[in-house]
């Protein structure tokens, strides 16, 4: 029962890591029309910004510098490269920020080698956070489970509650009648790029340490999130939400079971799993769960 | 197209061997014929369709397993096939499973479908590594492709053979996908590339288009599926991966999407760079990186394009107009890349903390750890990117005189 | 005698908003019907309709006496309906002539050909040159259709829309941002394209609805208020109101 329990909580706080990264992308893909191909390079990037920045100054103003870091060069991407694609197509877009992830990971391997760098969960976090029938549960997991909980009523109260946030939500269904709104859209979209990957960021950090951190963490989880955008629907946060939930629970459930399943052990199994979802929900209902839009 | 540009083809093709001698030259003129017909039956789908897929590498990698399975059944001599025509099993493979994977990454279309196709290419991955059995786990399977009965005296052991078979099926590959391109169905595919909807209001059902589409398109992957299987007589999970997907992807922008034969030059480029460099440099993959991000923003018609950009100039005998600011690129180009290579270099040296930090750089040699190196790279750097700016307005302007010729 | 097209109560909202409020509207056989209205009537809406690009929210649309209610646009244009948009909308890299070829490959019967030569067929190519012909782009066939200037996309525009020998046709302002010279051309290639099929057309133009009319329907605020000859509409005080002295002038 308290290992169910455990599982449980794992499943939540992953899933959470995951429409972390997931809810970036959306909201990029819904303003800008460009599904940014490196956003879980991002991620990875937060990752490493922390590692080093926690190694030199410490985890808690890493927690902050990280994602400003990465939202800081997410603005660049956007503003000296991604502006010049757009006039491309979209097709062009998609292309740069594809290149864009070899970069960012070939870069990484350049800067910090290619094992894994030791990035660990700061002391402080580190202990149970309550013991259930002898089970201890790690306090980490439960800060990750903050931390991803409150950047999200952080961003629903941006969505509903600022100008620029009634821009965004206006974008995640007419996204040509905001460019026709006169505001300083290409301001708009820099900040948006920004941020959206600045969120990706923030995800590495909190994941980095519970996880692994390793140059190929990207190309793990990047296929991952795009399950999670195409079976939620496309533009769709409630189903990015729920999408991401059901795919935390599958992976964190199958990586754990010993249940037989036609001859193999579904662990065995489990990396494929996100995708025959995929595929499933692709021939069940093609939009998505809650798709508004197509791609 | 002209007869013409074809009889030169066959001719490069069965030329080449005797122009570029050496069996490392060898070995890469086979790859390149190789890629070639992976590259081209990918731009069926992304010049032709409309259709970027980032998974491609299923359709040739699964031919290949099936490939290097009917070459170990011969060997046993379980049914006699001509090892020739094993690229047409391949072929029927792919075709198979395109028919498979299509149904479902089909129904949407877009960056939806380019999402797809990743997800149904780190499936496939997984899948592979799941089932030993019949994919031989990482290691994967090997084969000896001089089995079977020997066909008119060659039994494609010596490499030029195997170089005349991949030559042989990449002209008729070559053929059979550009005949397509003047048919019914691969005139409506760049219908739908241009303008879906209006494709449908003129009768046609888009997503058949595009399955019909990407279903020939994964026979000719699987054909050079088979053909690497041939060549390397070994198949792994390398040959689903996503790295292959992606490379197939850079090989074919490279050479120039909006071209017929774009993909075939692309394949000879990507071949070169990654012969050239991965055994130089550590860091050759950022460099092709950092290539293909330039062609991106700058030349998204490819290599191609700037060829054929350059003919109607030739043709006005205006040429020579250029001849000054194309050097002036060329000269910053070579300022920035010897910028970037001191600074790529350098930092990889450090971060390689196991190999010290002196390394061999064009010739001299050179201690990472001193700031000498990184100040003259940042600077040279900068000063290359300054002036790529500065010969590139040179380079328009030029240009913008010429265009009413 | 079966209607060419017939709605039926159709109605469409969009959410809460309603757009199309219960029209009712019966074309017959080789009539040529003009939509008139005022902007935001709902016209283009009812177009997308009609064609299948959006779903009804209530209502029957039959053509030719069959039941064509949210089928997908290519099962109606298969049905005999074509239909042309009002913002240009051709396949910009292929030439006018592969644009042309496109449009009349379902209808000859090559569907999802891989084995046929393009430059072998022969009716096709026929019809390609006799609509090149009607619109006279013979001398810009090879030339890719975003290149044309406006008036020759429109021409173009309309050549894609007929040359799939659809007997029922549906054109979304065919003069739209034309000079005088141009409408007039328009309208005559309008006039022989459209010799006995039916046609429906949504305009602004006051002088080309009146030229070409048979019968005139007049469409405000998601309903049809008038429906009769152009000299009905012409005296219909509902019809005055509606538009308050925009009736009789040349240009909307």
């Amino acid at each position: 029962m308290d290992f169910l329990l455990v599982l449980v909580l794992n499943s939540i706080s992953y899933g959470l890591l995951l429409f972390m990264l997931a809810s970036g992308l959306t909201i990029v893909f819904s303003l800008m029309g460009v599904l940014n191909f490196a956003h879980a390079s991002f991620y990875m990037l937060g990752a490493y910004f922390a590692y080093q920045i926690s190694r030199w100054i410490g985890f808690w103003p890493a927690l902050v510098l990280a994602p400003l870091a990465v939202g800081a060069l997410g603005m660049a991407v956007e503003r000296f490269a991604l502006r010049r694609a757009h006039k491309y197509g979209h097709v062009a877009e998609l292309l740069f920020t594809f290149g864009l992830a070899y970069l960012i990971e070939e870069a990484t391997h350049l800067i910090w080698g290619r094992s894994a760098v030791p990035y660990r969960v700061p002391p402080d976090l580190d202990g149970p956070l309550f013991s259930i029938m002898g089970t201890q549960y790690p306090m980490y997991r439960g800060f990750m489970m903050l931390v991803a909980v409150a950047m999200l009523v952080s961003i629903w109260l941006v969505l509903k509650k600022t100008r620029i946030g009634l821009v965004i939500q206006a974008a995640l269904t007419h996204p040509e009648t905001v460019e026709a709104l006169g505001h300083n859209v290409p301001r708009v979209f820099m900040l948006v790029f920004g941020g959206g990957v600045a969120l990706a960021g923030l995800a590495g950090v909190i994941g980095g340490n519970a996880f692994i951190t390793e140059p190929g963490m990207a190309a793990a989880l990047g296929p991952i999130v795009f399950v999670i955008v195409v079976v939620g629907g496309m533009g769709s946060l409630g189903g990015a939400f729920i999408a991401s939930l059901l795919i935390g629970f599958i992976q964190t459930f199958a990586v754990s079971l010993d249940w037989g399943l036609f001859g193999y052990n579904i662990s065995q199994v489990a990396p494929v799993l996100p995708y025959l979802v995929m595929v499933l929900m692709l021939i069940v209902r093609p939009k998505g769960l809650m798709g508004t839009r197509e791609g | 197209m002209k007869l013409s540009v074809w009889v030169v083809a066959a001719a490069l093709l069965a030329a080449a061997p005797w122009a570029f001698r050496g069996s490392f030259a060898l070995t890469l003129l086979t790859q390149m014929g190789t890629l070639a017909i992976f590259a081209l039956s990918y731009n069926m789908l992304l010049g032709q369709g409309g259709m970027l897929s980032f998974g491609h590498a299923v359709y040739s990698g699964l031919g290949a397993y099936v490939t290097v399975h009917a070459l170990n059944f011969l060997g046993k001599g379980a049914f006699l096939t001509p090892l020739p025509l094993l690229p047409l099993l391949g072929g029927v493979a792919g075709l198979a499973f395109g028919v498979l994977f299509g149904y479902v990454t089909t129904k949407r279309a877009g960056t939806t479908f380019a999402m797809i196709s990743l997800g149904i290419g780190e499936m496939v991955y997984a899948c592979v590594l799941m089932f030993p059995g019949f994919f031989g786990g990482e290691a994967g399977i090997s084969t000896n492709r001089t089995v079977g009965q020997p066909l008119f005296g060659l039994n494609f052991g010596p490499a030029l053979q195997v170089y005349y078979l991949v030559a042989a099926w990449c002209f008729a590959c070559m053929l059979a996908m550009y005949a397509l391109t003047r048919t019914p169905l691969g005139r409506m595919a760049n219908a739908v590339r241009d303008n879906p909807e209006r494709a449908e209001f003129i009768g046609y059902d888009t997503q058949k288009v595009r399955f019909l589409q990407l279903v020939l398109s994964a026979f000719f992957a699987g054909v050079s599926g088979a053909l690497s299987c041939i060549n390397f007589e070994i198949v792994g999970a390398e040959n689903v991966s996503a790295l292959r997907s992606g490379g197939v992807l850079l090989a074919t922008f490279i050479g120039g999407i909006p071209f017929f034969f774009g993909p075939v030059l692309g394949s000879v480029i990507f071949i070169l760079f990654v012969a050239a460099l991965s055994g130089v440099t550590k860091a050759w993959l950022l460099y092709l990186g950092l290539f293909f991000c330039a062609m991106v923003l700058y030349a998204p018609g490819g290599v191609a394009s700037l060829l054929l950009a350059q003919i109607g100039v030739i043709r006005a005998g205006k040429f020579g107009r250029l001849v000054a600011p194309y050097a002036a690129g060329a000269a910053a180009c070579a300022l920035a890349l010897c910028g970037l290579i001191g600074v790529v270099e350098s930092v990889y040296r450090l971060s390689d903390s196991t190999q010290g930090t002196r390394m061999a750089l064009a010739g001299m040699q050179l201690d990472a750890a001193q700031p000498g190196i990184w100040l003259t790279s940042t600077l040279l750097l900068a000063a290359g990117l300054v002036a790529l700016r500065l010969a590139a307005r040179f380079i328009s302007s030029r240009w913008a005189e010429l265009r009413p010729a | 005698m079966t209607a060419a097209l017939e709605l039926l109560e159709v109605r469409k909202s969009f959410g809460s908003t309603r757009i199309i409020n219960g029209v009712s509207l019966s074309v017959a056989p080789g009539e040529r019907h003009a939509i008139i209205g005022p902007n935001g009537a709902g016209k283009s809406t009812l177009y997308n309709l009609i064609s299948g690009r959006f779903p009804l929210t209530s209502g029957a649309i039959r053509l030719k006496g069959e039941d064509v209610t949210n089928l997908s646009p290519y099962e109606i244009n298969r049905k005999g309906l074509a239909r042309s948009f009002q913002v240009t909308n051709l396949f910009n890299n292929l030439s006018v002539y592969e644009n042309l070829r496109c449009a009349v490959l379902w209808g000859a019967g090559y569907r999802y050909s891989f084995w046929h030569r393009l430059s072998r067929l022969a009716e096709v190519n026929a019809r390609v040159d006799e609509v090149l012909g009607k619109i006279g782009l013979g001398r810009r066939s090879r030339v890719p259709a975003g290149t044309l200037s406006y008036a020759e996309q429109r021409a173009l525009e309309i050549g894609v829309t007929i040359a799939g020998g659809a007997s029922v046709i549906l054109l979304d302002e065919p003069t739209a941002g034309m000079s005088r010279t141009e409408s007039a051309q328009a309208v005559e290639l309008v006039r022989q394209v459209s010799a006995g099929k039916t046609l429906l057309m949504v305009e602004h133009d006051m002088g080309v609805v009146f030229d070409l009319a048979d019968r005139i329907s007049v469409l405000v605020y998601g309903e049809i208020i008038a429906s009769g000859t152009p000299q009905e509409i012409r005296g219909n005080a509902a019809v005055q109101e509606a538009y308050l002295g925009t009736l009789g002038k040349a240009h909307a």
